[in-house]
């Protein structure tokens, strides 16, 4: 007899779609992983829905409503192993601007009582418990099919919390600090992505969060000798990833408000 | 289907968002269909006051992942417009090449993953794998080359990296680009066979009266900039969308309505384009559609894929000369300074219309933002469409009627994370 198949689900919160994609981006590697995974549940990419319990579980996007809350514990519940896709579901994502204004509904529709809309955008983990967690916003191909590897062979995901500096010195880049006075946020985001915006001669915007005990605060001080105003730090921090603590600290130390 | 009953389908699959379907009845007549549009509301707009003038391309491309490059032209084109500035030509030529990627990727994840498996009778793309991997595999080799654009251009396909307002922060060597080119040219075989199959499926005979709204240029097929046209006449520039174009809020979405001067319900996307701009195909792909069984206008949703396919093919096409014709910009983006004032910009997203306006203050401040996307405007077309389609159905067995009404939103491609965001059929009595 042969072993089941494991079975894969993927799960959408409030997020834009882009993390999900980047499985569907797989070109190369698709086939081959729904070949080994039965993907049991993927709304967006079919509509044959297998009844859980699921062995692997992909989260996407982050909780802003009441039901959405308790539909994760739903998740949680039918899932052996729950895996946080994309800045969204690590942190919160970029809708977690909100926690830190007033109620935003009013601006966007003309009766915000049929919006049913928590104040605030939280990361799955605040929650649930994650398994694991893959950051980027979105998240890299290569580490999502290091985890889809790792989950198959029953180890634990190499996936380093190191930062992008790292990764750009190992692409051979020159470094868009020192060669341009361009202000970076690599020095302080996790790796994943290959340093692709120094590659393009632009600073790191810091989509794949805070690494492992980032010095933010060394880094703010080398932005502003390169002439970045407090506003400008302070909005570096408060963008894609505003919500995870680092950068959420940072970002009020530079508070102009 | 008893009288005096709802259908519904409580979230809707391979659909870009999360959404439902209910059609109510009374007295055995369908008296409403409703799109409802449960995506958790991101609230774009209002994160958007207070931010840089530099900002709204990276932010509002987090609105869709499937169509970002759409979300940073219209933002680019707007605020460029405010400052009164106007991009080099080889800025123009290299961001719709961009922009030709975006399409070839996602009109081929729709016709061959999203779409093309209702018509042939499965639920997936993946299971269509199981019995047809060449077909998949095909699909997935023309994305690939849709995303190969993207990621030489932009840094990567969902959120790319390098667009900025003015431009790129670096501009593609030639040669990266030439490199492109064989895979695009076997693209460009392929979608020309994928015009072929698709025009082969058996189609529904249902067809509908739209108005159809879309951009519309002197010389080229519609990508990154034109006048706004439609099917009675409309002819304006994007600074007059808000004078003719309203948006309104229903309670069964959390996605906004939009109607044409008050009371007009329009369709977005490539029907929309190509009946308006068929004559600005090249003659080859112009002939081509016709062999394919498009006429002029095409009014039967279920048809649109043989439209997305052409669209396909267009861009392939399109890719190609602008790749032989490519100069890099240098410099790759022009100086654009913040003055006070408001700016309008509009492309064509592969699902349609993609308006953006900005109101930024002398110091660059954003003081406003309005983002309107092609499926919230489409949301009224659709609806009426699920009104009619259902009316002669409903002696249907539930789920033959739940998977046809399905299929009926499935051709018009909604994506739901950009109007707010999927569906789930449900046929209620009243
Ligand atoms: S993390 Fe970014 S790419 Fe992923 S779903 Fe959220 S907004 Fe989209
Ligand atoms: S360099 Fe930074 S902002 Fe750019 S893709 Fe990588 S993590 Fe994201």
């Amino acid at each position: 007899m042969t072993t089941p198949k494991p079975t894969l689900a993927v799960w959408k919160f409030a997020s834009c779609d882009g993390c999900q994609l980047t499985l569907l981006n797989c070109e190369d590697e698709l086939l081959q992983i729904a070949g080994q995974l039965q993907i049991a549940n993927f709304p967006e990419a079919s509509s044959q829905v297998i009844e859980g319990p699921y062995d692997v579980s992909l989260v996407e996007g982050s909780i802003t409503t009441p039901g959405d809350a308790e539909r994760i514990r739903r998740v949680r519940r039918q899932s052996r192993i729950l895996i946080t896709i994309g800045a969204c579901a690590t942190s919160g994502g970029i809708q977690a601007l909100r926690n830190f204004s007033g109620d935003l509904a009013p601006l966007v529709y003309a009766s915000p009582q049929y919006i049913d809309s928590l104040r605030t955008s939280t990361a799955i983990a605040e929650h649930v418990q994650a398994d694991f967690e893959l950051r980027g916003c979105p998240i890299g191909k290569h580490q999502l099919l290091e985890v889809i590897a790792a989950l198959l062979s029953h180890r634990r995901p190499n996936v380093r919390g190191h930062s992008v500096c790292i990764e750009c010195k190992r692409a051979g880049l020159s470094c868009v600090m020192v060669a341009h006075g361009t202000p970076c946020l690599g020095p302080v985001t996790q790796a994943g992505c290959g340093a692709i915006c120094p590659a393009y001669h632009r600073g790191c915007y810091g989509c794949f969060g805070p690494m492992e005990t980032p010095n933010t605060k060394a880094l703010a001080a080398r932005w502003r000798e390169l002439g970045a105003t407090d506003q400008a730090v302070h909005r570096a921090f408060r963008t894609f990833t505003a919500a995870a603590e680092p950068f959420r600290k940072e970002a009020d130390a530079h508070d102009a408000r | 289907m008893t009288h005096g009953s709802r259908v519904k389908v409580p979230a809707l699959a391979r659909v870009e968002g999360e959404g439902g379907l209910e059609i109510i009845t009374s007295g055995g007549k369908v008296t409403e269909a409703r799109l409802d549009i449960y995506e958790p509301p991101r609230f774009f707009e209002a994160m958007l006051r207070g931010r840089r003038y530099t900002e709204p391309p990276d932010i509002t491309a987090r609105i869709c992942g499937i169509c970002p490059v759409a979300y940073q032209m219209s933002a680019c084109a707007a605020i460029e417009n405010a400052c009164g500035v106007t991009v080099t030509e080889q800025v123009e030529r290299l961001r719709r090449l961009l922009y030709c990627g975006e399409w070839i990727e996602s009109h081929t994840l729709h016709i061959y993953l999203l779409h093309a498996p209702d018509f042939l009778g499965y639920d997936s793309g993946i299971h269509l794998a199981r019995d047809h991997p060449e077909l998949v595999q095909r699909a997935l080799r023309v994305k690939k080359a849709g995303n190969g654009l993207m990621t030489v251009i932009g840094g990567r396909s969902v959120h790319p990296v390098n667009v900025r307002v003015g431009g790129f922060y670096r501009a593609p060597a030639p040669a990266a680009l030439r490199a492109l080119a064989s895979e695009l040219e076997w693209a460009r075989q392929t979608a020309e066979e994928t015009v072929r199959w698709v025009a082969a499926f058996d189609f529904p005979d249902f067809s509908h009266n739209y108005e159809f709204v879309s951009l519309r240029h002197p010389h080229e097929y519609p990508i990154t900039q034109g006048r706004i046209v439609s099917t009675s006449g409309l002819d304006i520039t994007p600074a007059h969308y808000d004078e003719r174009f309203t948006e309104f809020q229903v309670p069964h979405s959390t996605a906004l309505h939009s109607l044409l001067d008050g009371n007009l319900t329009y369709l977005t996307g490539p029907m929309a384009r190509y009946s308006l701009n068929h004559d600005r195909l090249p003659p080859d792909i112009a002939r081509l559609a016709r062999e394919a069984g498009l006429e002029n206008k095409c009014h039967n949703p279920f048809r649109s894929i043989i439209v997305r396919a052409i669209e396909l093919l267009y861009a392939c096409d399109e890719a190609l000369r602008l790749i032989a014709s490519y100069e890099p910009p240098d410099p790759p983006a022009v100086d654009v300074q913040p003055r006070r004032a408001t700016g309008y910009g509009v492309s064509e997203a592969p699902r349609g219309l993609l308006y953006h306006r900005y109101r930024i203050q002398a110091d660059g401040t954003i003081e406003d933002a309005k983002i309107v996307p092609p499926t919230s405007q489409n949301q009224r077309a659709i609806e009426a469409d699920l009104r009619d389609f259902t009316a002669t159905r409903l002696h249907l067995p539930q789920d033959q009627l739940t998977h046809e009404c399905e299929q009926a939103v499935r051709s018009y491609d909604p994506c739901i994370s950009c109007a707010a965001h999927f569906l789930d059929l449900r046929v209620s009595p009243r």
